[in-house]
């Protein structure tokens, strides 16, 4: 790698259920801001924007180019979008920033899931041809994933509980779910209320900066000093459902075995999910894994992920962690995961 | 805060999708009562079955016939089935190994509680009644007790192979428009056109959408714009709408406001089609109960000087 990437500033909604009096754009709008006050630049001072969203979550055709409003791409700005979380947006703007055509890129993500029927509308991203056509929703596959590890003895219901219990204590003043929060009924057997993530609305924004550009804007720039994304075989029945080989291996190629790192948040919008990446992570006691309260806490869909990297970042700019680890993930069951490794300079 | 518009909005789709060779042959197979996988370089039986190893990446083309009898791998139990899934009565996702395959297919068991599921138990197959060649020809699985089922012999080939499948989708939402696009459907609501003001620019949106797009900060202060406005280019339609009652040839132009920073568009009427023209001053003409101006007529005021909205286009 020729050039040093940090992420410099990070900004985010807070995370409600509904927020059915703002469009897209009004919602995201105000954590553009914030990312840019962070650091003191104007959106035309940015080299490079990218996005991550999927107009399936509030059925709006197009919507990412009404968000795009938000950042002032008129006269047309270098620009781009994935229709995935923002966290591919951002693996995306670090190799641009790679190139060396930009100095600095605006990264940001939004999820509005209040208008449609979020479980429904995730069966959309499957396999068209042997799986959607049955509409397994998203608590039904994650429940899969649960029982498979409940019967290789690798989890119980009380274990998984302690996992909800633990990352809702969390003191994040954004999250959606914080608190004792009732454990509940099943939702789809093994998983009940508790072990799924809050269904609701949210946005993200985090600024890279190459090299002396983000020294010049952050007191402790956190540099990514390795990022990899991978995936599983697309057919669930191929997988074993109770490990995450792409986990482990995009992990081995950002580098997040060369050492230990003290801080971790991982994207585990279920509670057995995170029993997964633990695993393939190598992540101990000595770690602390989601202080955020991670995706069981808030899980604004698209958004969550891109979270994952700002509040390692963040973490590493307030000096609370030196070489943190973050991972996001999408589709059903962990299906494709990201991993970055971060670390500040030392103090 | 005023009180928040919602409407109903439902997103529907019928995606029809072509079939590779395997996938035909997989669901030309279940509509005959036959499960084909299709068997891998390293010896392996894929069910379902596809085109590409998942490891190798591998083009397969060995289609074997497996049981409709098989072992369960996981389960979930479902007390609330949603649209769309295969049962309406409580019961268990699965995935299924049948007999015969390496790998797990995803369906639903038809079983009386999630007492009576556990992994390993033997299910089979239930077939749908009516079959067309869709994964759904599995009804679901049931319960079963006895010995592996005996593959039927089936070759693989079949008369009259489904070639492709087309699957519906329906979403709903509730569509709620946010701050500004609610001020703005409110106001019209009173037969008046209220755009935002940049703070920055100055500039005025016409319909309002919470930003202005080249400064990127909101925009916040109202102003009520036209009634009159300027044709800024227009172009004649010529092709008749479906579901569009309305007489061809007729003019569709983009009508710039007065006091407005762009143009938005509507339907010239009251004047012959070829008379219309870049300049023409225009105004709204309402109809009982609608949302919007039907369309907008000549005032009968001089024209506009290019010059005034020359950057309207």
């Amino acid at each position: 790698m020729t050039r040093e990437i940090a992420v410099v500033a990070f900004a985010q909604t807070d995370h409600r259920r509904s927020t059915d009096d703002l469009s897209e754009v009004e919602m995201l709008m105000p954590v553009l801001h914030e990312v840019l006050d962070r650091t003191g630049l104007r959106t035309a001072d940015i080299g490079f924007t990218c996005s991550g969203s999927s107009d399936y979550l509030a059925g709006r055709a197009f919507s990412f180019t009404l968000a795009l409003d938000g950042v002032g791409a008129w006269p047309p700005i270098s620009e781009s979008h994935v229709e995935m979380d923002g966290a591919w947006a951002l693996y995306e703007a670090w190799t641009k920033l790679l190139t060396g055509d930009a100095d600095t890129a605006l990264v940001y993500a939004y999820g509005k899931s209040s208008p449609g029927s979020l479980r429904d509308v995730l069966t959309r991203q499957l396999d068209p041809y042997y799986v959607a056509p049955l509409w397994p929703d998203s608590v039904a596959l994650a429940a899969l994933q649960a029982q498979a590890l409940i019967d290789a003895h690798e989890t119980d219901e009380p274990a998984l509980a302690a996992v909800a219990a633990r990352s809702r204590a969390t003191d994040n003043p954004h999250a959606q779910l914080r608190g004792p929060v009732p454990h509940g009924d099943y939702v789809v057997r093994p998983l009940r209320t508790g072990d799924c993530p809050p269904i609701g609305d949210g946005a993200a924004a985090v600024i890279l900066a190459a090299g002396d550009r983000a020294r010049e804007l952050c007191e402790r720039p956190a540099w990514i000093r390795g990022i990899d994304h991978r995936i599983e075989p697309h057919s669930l029945g191929v997988r074993d459902l109770t490990d995450s080989p792409s986990t482990r291996l995009a992990a081995e190629k950002a580098g997040a075995f060369e050492r230990p790192v003290d801080t971790a948040e991982l994207h585990a919008p279920f509670t057995a999910q995170e029993i997964v990446l633990r695993k393939a992570l190598r992540l101990d006691d000595t770690v602390r894994v989601n202080p955020s309260g991670g995706a069981l806490a808030a899980n604004p869909v698209m958004a969550a992920g891109l979270i994952r990297l700002g509040e390692a970042a963040a973490a590493i700019h307030r000096g609370e962690a030196d070489r943190a680890l973050a991972h996001a993930t999408s589709g059903p069951c962990l299906q494709q995961n990201l991993v970055a490794v971060l670390e500040g300079d030392p103090r | 805060m005023p009180e928040v518009l919602r409407a109903p909005l439902v997103v529907e789709f019928p995606f029809t999708r072509s079939l590779g060779p395997v996938q035909s042959a997989f669901l030309t197979g279940l509509r005959e009562r036959v499960v084909l996988g299709v068997r891998t370089t390293d010896g392996r039986v894929l069910v379902p079955p596809v085109e590409y190893d998942p490891v190798t990446a591998d083009e397969l083309r060995d289609l074997v016939e497996v049981a409709p009898t098989g072992t369960v791998t996981t389960w979930a139990w479902n007390p609330h089935p949603r649209p769309g899934q295969p049962l309406a009565t409580p019961f268990a996702w699965v995935l299924v190994r049948l007999d015969g395959a390496d790998t797990s297919l995803l369906h639903v068991l038809d079983a009386p509680g999630p007492d009576s599921v556990r992994t390993g138990m033997r299910v089979r197959v239930r077939w749908a009644a009516t079959r067309t060649g869709a994964i759904t020809d599995i009804a679901c699985f049931d319960p079963y007790g006895g010995a592996p089922a005996q593959p039927s012999g089936s070759t693989g080939e079949f008369a009259d192979p489904v070639t492709g499948i087309v699957t519906p989708a329906r979403l709903d939402y509730t569509y709620t428009p946010g701050r500004a696009q609610s001020a703005y459907l409110d106001a019209l609501a009173e037969h008046r056109t209220v755009g935002e003001r940049c703070p920055q620019c100055r500039k005025v949106y016409v319909p309002p959408r919470g930003a202005c797009p080249t400064c990127g900060v909101a925009t916040t202060e109202q102003v009520e714009v036209g009634p009159r406005g300027t044709v800024t280019t227009f172009c004649i339609v010529n092709i008749k709408a479906r579901n569009l009652d309305i007489e061809v040839p007729y003019v569709y132009a983009h009508i710039a406001l007065d006091g407005a920073g762009l143009a938005l568009h509507g339907r010239i009427a009251g004047i012959p089609y070829d008379q219309v023209r870049m300049g023409l001053r225009v105004e709204p003409v309402w109809t009982e109960g609608a949302r919007h101006p039907d369309h907008y007529r000549p005032t009968g005021e001089p024209d506009a000087d290019y010059d005034t909205y020359r950057e309207l286009l």
